[in-house]
């Protein structure tokens, strides 16, 4: 029998030293959900009859992908000797796209568990989160799992979690969240090592909102941790960015059930719930205080998201544009870093250019709009955010090629940049370094983790990893390769927007902002690509690339020849007649660019690189 | 034709037409085209409504001159029947199929019964197909004799790896023989050849053009080859055994067909039609691009009876019990309205060299003439004095030119 509590503490007047809040960082796939539910059974708080494979995820996304993107916070009871604790288990998301979110998890705790693959080792991800947890003094306690597996080699990584956070291999916790093996002793170092949190009971309540969920049911469900003070049922409380007021309806804490509690004190998580629809009135990393006794100062580190990518969203069937906005607002309820603004496309028709933290937040909204919604959409090529300056002092602010100044002279063009840390077998180092030196990298440092992988540091423009750097990463690298960034601030860079030609006309949707080197590739590919997808016009199509008026590279698709049936009689009529209606259906689902008829599905093959020759046509 | 009959309504079983297929019928020629439905061997590239002895399912060959006499019978009454005034036949085209694989009597005793029917009309223009290899020279005089005045021969090409290729068994050096023989029996030659073949090239193809301007046939024609679905030459395509036909590769093939054709004075009357002059233009097909009335005799055979289409039971068997039973054999047809026949009007009428009066087009189609001229698609001249003609490249191009004729 597991070590149940027997009277566990009760919300709202918990002594905060029996509280430990902590987190896992762990990469995606190597068990944190499994783990975080096997602590839920031992605990005891979800029954084996309840137990669904990872709980916490609540996403089909997040199940189907294996990876976190909203937190959730658990309360466990664990027992210790003949003290009953109360453990906050706070789920935090699990990509880099989401490193803000992840900070605020972060410092809603007081420890982390580093969970690591006993096969696979540390990845760069977890890595930079346990950056991040170490920058806000988490105590950490390393932990190796999936230890029943066949490849798990746990000394070897045990050594290196050993070299990377300093004491011996022995330290590390050896755990099957799988099996349960090791999985109560890892609660009990929990309870053991992890510092009970400190605040002041008598200050005007501060609360930190580290997650914001919006539930159709029950309006925005914000997940706070208590710093100071109390808060309470029926209590007005004040968002400190906003200064607006909310009346809390409820307030709990989550077991994992939301389950109602007389209110939240010192060193406590727990949700509230005030009635407002939209997760943009109730932001991660705000302060929450009562209105009667407003706290003077907010808690440090809020920030407003910032979008880094931009993408057009198309609807692939044209129609579907009003689902296609509906979808987007609904969304937005529950994604606070979603910002869209309507835009039209020559080659794609209605659509909206959105703004994401990254591409995994880019794919995962396409992927909700096309799983939860239903509707079939293209994205353009993602962009980031250049700050242009013309000769004529302006600055623009560029999210979309189409922005891009055209008319004055630009003095000049800057680029946001990240650091980049790339974690792989140390065979593949040169390949990594090729890769990132093509992409305008330049290295920082790489460091040897363990004895046969490296961690690989570069300084690199986001435009050139927004550009399928991380498919390159993968594929070079056998997958073996991990990936993490973070804004480092801004470059001037020689970038020049080239504009692809259609007979003379442009074709929006393929302008793309990139350096003056890369170019000539740029619409060496874009012309080639679209060559093969663009069916042959009865007249010769010239397909060029541009910078400004200025022509870096030419395909053209050769007139048609032939488009006639030879042979016409009797019976052939009603046949010929028949295909000529079809295609004239066919017609209709036709993009013009000028005179040149091109089928939609050409136009989405290019962008998405897909380049099945034309000619399987008929 | 292609095999598939279209997805069309019923047609009667007592044959009778709706009302309005008789309007006008004073204006349009009239012309019988008997289907011979056999062949000796299946082409690998022949989607055509016809079998070999093995797939006859119990109808017999001898009996297939009754059969078709029967629905020629047939179908002068239910014409009276249905209102079309009497109208003698200007044509009679007999197509397959191999017809010549039938005894010439049975082709002369189906003649027969269509000029007791109707009667010809003078200088009724009267063909068969024929395969150089199942014709000798006495069949042609009988044919002759028996009232036919013209004899195309499917000759496809003069060069043998080509012939294999499309399946075909004559040897090439027969051709000039059937040719003399026509010719010495008095009647009209058409040469057909087809080319796109896997595997043949420009170079062949001149060979065949150049062996068939030796001939001095009154008439050519060229067909692209069609690589229709269910064929035993779809099947090798796909299998990649066999490569598919280049549409550039067709266009120069074409366009050198053209050349030597006109050089040896013959001229293009349609997309794939040549002729030494106008009287030696095919008028029974002539009647297809005009929507003029014919009704095609035999399985499968498709009709067209002022503005109405329909097309009989494909196979010999069943075929034959419609028409023992004095059933009419049409298993769908189409009723055209306004605008379908004006759709079929444009699209045939643009195939051939008199073309279509640009004032009788609707407003896009006159509109769409400007830019089909730029694009050098339809003679300039021509369109000046009030004509739409299509020029060589737009021969080539002509179903591209329909749908911009058809705009709206």
């Amino acid at each position: 029998m597991s070590p149940r509590a027997a009277n566990p503490p009760v919300p709202a007047a918990t002594d905060p030293a029996l509280i430990r809040n902590f987190c896992i960082i762990a990469h995606i796939d190597h068990g944190k959900s499994t783990l975080a539910d096997r602590m839920l059974g031992i605990t005891g708080v979800v029954s084996d009859r309840d137990m669904r494979a990872q709980y916490l995820d609540r996403m089909d996304i997040e199940r189907e992908r294996g990876i976190t993107i909203k937190s959730q916070a658990v309360r466990m009871p664990w027992q210790v000797g003949d003290t009953s604790f109360a453990l906050n288990m706070i789920d935090t998301p699990g990509h880099v796209d989401f490193s803000y979110e992840v900070s605020r998890s972060l410092a809603a705790c007081e420890g982390a568990i580093l969970l690591v693959d006993a096969a696979q080792g540390i990845e760069a991800q977890t890595l930079a989160n346990l950056y991040l947890a170490l920058e806000n003094d988490l105590e950490i306690i390393p932990v190796l799992n999936k230890i029943d597996l066949p490849a798990a080699e746990p000394e070897k990584y045990a050594r290196e979690l050993a070299d990377l956070i300093g004491g011996s291999p022995d330290d590390v916790l050896k755990v099957s969240g799988k099996t349960g093996v090791g999985v109560e002793e890892l609660l009990d170092r929990v309870v053991e090592r992890i510092p009970a949190p400190v605040g002041r009971a008598d200050a005007p309540a501060r609360a930190m909102i580290f997650d914001s969920v919006y539930d159709s049911y029950r309006g925005v469900v914000t997940y706070v941790r208590m710093v100071d003070g109390h808060l309470n049922p029926r209590e007005r409380i004040q968002m400190m960015s906003t200064r607006a007021t909310h009346e809390i309806l409820e307030i709990g804490v989550s077991a994992p059930e939301p389950t109602p509690t007389k209110g939240l004190g010192v060193g406590e998580v727990g949700y509230l719930i005030t009635g407002v629809k939209d997760v943009r009135q109730s932001k991660v990393g705000d302060t929450v205080t009562t209105a009667a006794k407003a706290a003077t100062e907010a808690l440090p580190g809020y920030t407003e998201p910032l979008p880094m990518v931009f993408s057009g969203l198309y609807p692939i069937d044209g129609s579907d544009y009003p689902e296609l906005r509906e979808a987007l607002d609904k969304l937005k309820l529950s994604d606070a870093a979603l910002v869209y603004e309507p835009e039209t496309s020559v080659a794609l028709g209605f659509g909206f250019r959105a703004g994401f933290l990254g591409l995994l937040h880019l794919e995962i909204v396409t992927e909700r709009l096309r799983r939860e919604f239903g509707l079939d959409i293209i994205n353009t090529a993602p962009s980031v955010v250049y700050e242009v300056t013309t000769e004529d002092r302006k600055t623009v602010t560029v999210t979309n090629p189409s922005e891009f100044p055209t008319g004055a002279k630009i003095s000049e063009v800057r680029e946001p940049m990240v650091r980049a840390a790339i974690l792989a077998p140390k065979d593949y180092v040169g390949t990594i370094m090729e890769l990132c030196q093509s992409r305008r990298g330049t290295l920082l440092g790489m460091e040897y983790l363990g004895e046969d992988r490296v961690e690989i540091r570069y300084n690199m423009p986001l435009g050139e990893i927004v550009f399928d750097f991380f498919d390159q990463l993968k594929s070079k690298t056998a997958g073996y390769a991990s990936l993490d960034y973070e804004p480092t601030g801004d470059q001037a860079a020689d970038l020049v927007k080239v504009d692809i030609l259609l007979q003379g006309e442009q074709v929006d949707a393929f302008s793309a902002i990139v350096h003056r080197d890369k170019a000539y590739a740029y619409g060496v590919l874009m012309t080639g690509r679209l060559r093969e997808l663009i069916p042959r016009q009865q007249f010769e199509v010239p397909i060029q690339a541009a910078i400004g008026a200025r022509i870096i590279a030419r395909e053209s698709i050769r007139a048609m020849r032939k488009d006639v049936l030879a042979k016409c009689y009797g019976g052939d009529i009603t046949r010929k007649r028949k295909l000529l209606e079809k295609q004239k259906e066919g017609k209709k689902r036709m993009k013009m660019v000028g005179r040149v008829e091109v089928p939609q599905e050409a136009f989405i093959a290019a962008l998405s690189g897909d380049t099945e020759k034309k000619d399987a046509k008929k | 034709m292609g095999s598939a009959l279209p997805l069309g309504d019923p047609a009667p079983l007592d044959g009778l037409l709706p009302a309005a297929a008789a309007v006008g019928a004073h204006d349009r020629a009239f012309g019988v085209y008997v289907h011979v439905p056999f062949c000796r061997v299946r082409c690998g590239y022949c989607d055509f409504n016809t079998y070999t002895a093995g797939e006859l399912r119990g109808a017999r060959q001898v009996d297939y001159a009754d059969h078709a006499i029967a629905e020629i019978r047939m179908s002068r009454r239910m014409l009276e029947a249905s209102g079309v005034p009497d109208r003698r036949a200007s044509t009679v085209f007999f197509g397959g199929g191999t017809p010549t694989l039938l005894p010439a009597d049975d082709l002369v005793r189906m003649l027969g019964a269509v000029r007791d029917e109707f009667g010809f009309d003078e200088g009724a223009e009267v063909t068969t197909e024929a395969n150089p290899d199942s014709v000798g020279p006495d069949d042609l005089r009988r044919l002759a004799d028996g009232g036919f005045t013209r004899v195309s021969f499917g000759m496809q090409s003069a060069v043998p790896h080509v012939l294999a290729a499309l399946d075909r068994t004559h040897d090439p050096a027969r051709v000039p023989l059937v040719v003399r023989w026509a010719r010495d029996a008095g009647l009209d030659v058409s040469l057909d050849l087809i080319y796109g073949t896997p595997g043949e090239s420009l170079r062949d193809w001149r060979r065949s053009v150049e062996a068939v301007v030796e001939e001095r046939p009154d008439h050519v024609s060229a067909y692209a080859l069609i690589v229709e679905e269910g064929t035993k030459l779809a099947r090798q395509i796909r299998r990649g055994e066999l490569a598919t036909p280049s549409d550039d590769l067709e266009a120069d093939m074409y366009e050198l067909a053209d050349d030597l054709l006109a050089a040896a004075g013959y001229e293009w009357y349609e997309v794939s039609n040549w002729a030494t002059d106008a009287a030696q233009r095919s008028r029974h097909n002539r009647g297809y691009w005009r929507g003029d009335d014919w009704w095609g005799v035999g399985p499968g055979a498709h009709s067209h009876v002022g503005g109405v289409r329909w097309w009989n039971a494909k196979h010999p068997a069943a075929y034959a019990e419609r028409v023992t039973a004095e059933l009419s054999p049409a298993v769908g047809r189409e009723v055209l309205d306004a605008g379908t026949r004006e759709t079929e009007r444009v699209l045939l009428l643009t195939r051939i060299r008199e073309g279509i009066r640009i004032e009788s087009l609707h407003a896009g189609g006159r509109h769409a003439v400007a830019g089909l001229i730029a694009d050098g698609l339809v003679d300039a001249k021509a369109a000046l004095a009030g004509v739409l003609t299509l020029t060589r490249r737009g021969r080539l191009l002509a179903d591209a030119v329909v749908r911009r004729l058809l705009e709206e």
